[in-house]
């Protein structure tokens, strides 16, 4: 049976994870690669490492440290952040990166899903995309979240989807940070409008909060969150017994 | 050591690394002296199936490859890489394999039910079908990570382990010296790791 994956994200801006984390063990805190195979032995299913460097040598440093990530932890791992043209997608490809997610990106050239698509395959190409209910509606934001595009999320997606984004990461704007669970009715609406694997993000407190989301919406594939593993709020490992115990299929061995 | 086959298809970044993680020499390459002389020769592959045999084809890899099978060399495919070692293929027409192993490759949606999603992706279990060396050092029900749209089919005699996925698809198969993993273990995490371990300590004409 296909399993639920629960995906740790790092904030990495010049070469350094931005969150503070402090595991016992674990001897350089903000290495991206030491807490890469920290989550790895800990059972995590997959890493994002989400790239927030604004300079090109930033840039140039973040890709060094994927390609040593990727030399020593063995589960996918998928890169955002200033992916704005194929040449992107490239670059991070080359350093042992699998999947790829545009968010600004394609909202500036939609048809960058299309070409992502037909060079890397759908597989590839992860839709990033952070929204916010305005008067009612769901609306797609730019910008990390600072812009609002005017347009309709739901629409916004199934556009993406048709394009080939083989899976969607819903971040929703209202609920993260919050800490009072996932927004299951964005992440219902996005489920019943699209067919591919769905990536809930934004408002994981507890590990109750999985448990909801899984048991909930199961179609569902995956939960993503940072802070709460960063500072150890909920341990992987915790998390994962609990869901076998709510008889959520889960990868609980062999890390 | 180990050579994984270069034949211009997927990045070949993370199984080498993989290999190397776990103290095994590998070498990327294509030319069919250095593959003679491996112990072990992997056969990757991402993409289309069509594509990636013609690119085979064309480098005149395909008989190096066949060869080599033949005098006992053990070979592993990983994921199109499997695939490849079929006779034949229908992932947008039909397309012709090396045909080291029994079978065909077909669409999975046609045996789902179509409330799943394709590809199938992401960590599903190992359930064993037959013993393999490939599997020494891991155990029955250990997750592994798939990618894939298409499966091996009509492969019965060859299949190692399926994973259940709306129906039992085929997850590993060896025909003697040849191996086939659906799956990624260069992205399976420890277990992965194992199963490469594993292809890599395996000897010409002593696999039973």
């Amino acid at each position: 049976m296909i399993t639920k994956r629960i995906i740790p994200c790092l904030d990495v801006r010049d070469g350094r994870v931005v969150k503070g984390v402090n595991f016992e063990g674990l001897r350089d805190v903000s290495s991206p690669v030491e807490l890469a195979k920290f989550y790895s032995a800990c059972g995590a299913d997959e890493l994002v490492f989400y790239d927030i460097t604004a300079s090109s040598d930033g840039r140039k440093l973040f890709t060094e440290i994927l390609t040593e990530t990727a030399k020593e932890v063995f589960i996918p791992l998928t890169v955002g952040g200033g992916i704005n043209t194929v040449a992107d997608f490239d670059r991070v490809l080359k350093c042992g990166a699998d999947k790829v997610s545009v968010n600004s990106g394609a909202i500036r050239n939609p048809e960058l899903i299309n070409e992502a698509a037909k060079l890397y395959g759908d597989q590839c190409v992860v839709l990033s995309a952070d929204i916010k209910r305005v008067n009612g509606v769901f609306r797609v934001f730019a910008k990390g979240g600072r812009e609002d595009t005017g347009m309709e999320a739901i629409e916004w997606i199934k556009r993406c989807v048709g394009n080939g984004a083989g899976e969607v990461v819903v971040n929703s704007i209202d609920t993260d940070g919050v800490k009072q669970g996932f927004d299951l009715q964005m992440l219902d609406a996005v489920c019943n409008a699209v067919n591919v694997p769905i990536i809930a993000s934004g408002g994981a407190g507890k590990i109750d909060d999985f448990i909801t989301l899984f048991k909930t919406l199961p179609k569902v594939d995956a939960g993503l969150a940072a802070s709460i593993f960063h500072f150890g709020e909920v341990k992987i490992s915790d998390l994962k017994s609990e869901m076998t115990k709510n008889n959520i299929p889960t990868r609980n061995s062999g890390f | 050591m180990v050579s994984i086959v270069d034949y211009g298809v997927g990045n070949l970044f993370s199984l080498k690394s993989s290999f190397a993680a776990i103290g095994v020499e590998v070498v990327v390459t294509a030319d069919p002296e250095i593959l003679k002389n491996a112990d072990g020769i992997v056969l990757p592959g991402v993409g289309a199936f069509e594509d990636a045999a013609k690119k085979l084809r064309n480098s005149g890899l395909d008989k190096v490859l066949i060869e080599l099978a033949a005098e006992g060399k053990p070979l592993m495919g990983i994921c199109l890489g499997m695939q490849l070692l079929f006779e034949k293929s229908y992932e947008y027409g039909e397309h012709k394999g090396l045909g080291l192993i029994k079978g065909s490759v077909k669409p999975i949606k046609d045996v789902i039910p179509n409330t799943l999603k394709i590809p199938h992706i992401g960590w599903n279990q190992l359930i064993y079908k037959k013993n393999t060396p490939l599997f020494s050092y891991i155990n029955d029900g250990d997750c592994v990570y798939f990618v894939h749209s298409f499966y091996a089919a009509d492969c019965d005699a060859s299949v190692v382990a399926v994973s259940e996925y709306g129906a039992f698809l085929t997850a590993a198969v060896q025909n003697k010296n040849i191996f086939g993993c659906q799956f990624h273990p260069e992205k399976s995490g420890k277990v992965g790791l194992n199963i490469l371990k594993a292809f890599a300590e395996m000897k010409e004409n002593e696999i039973c």
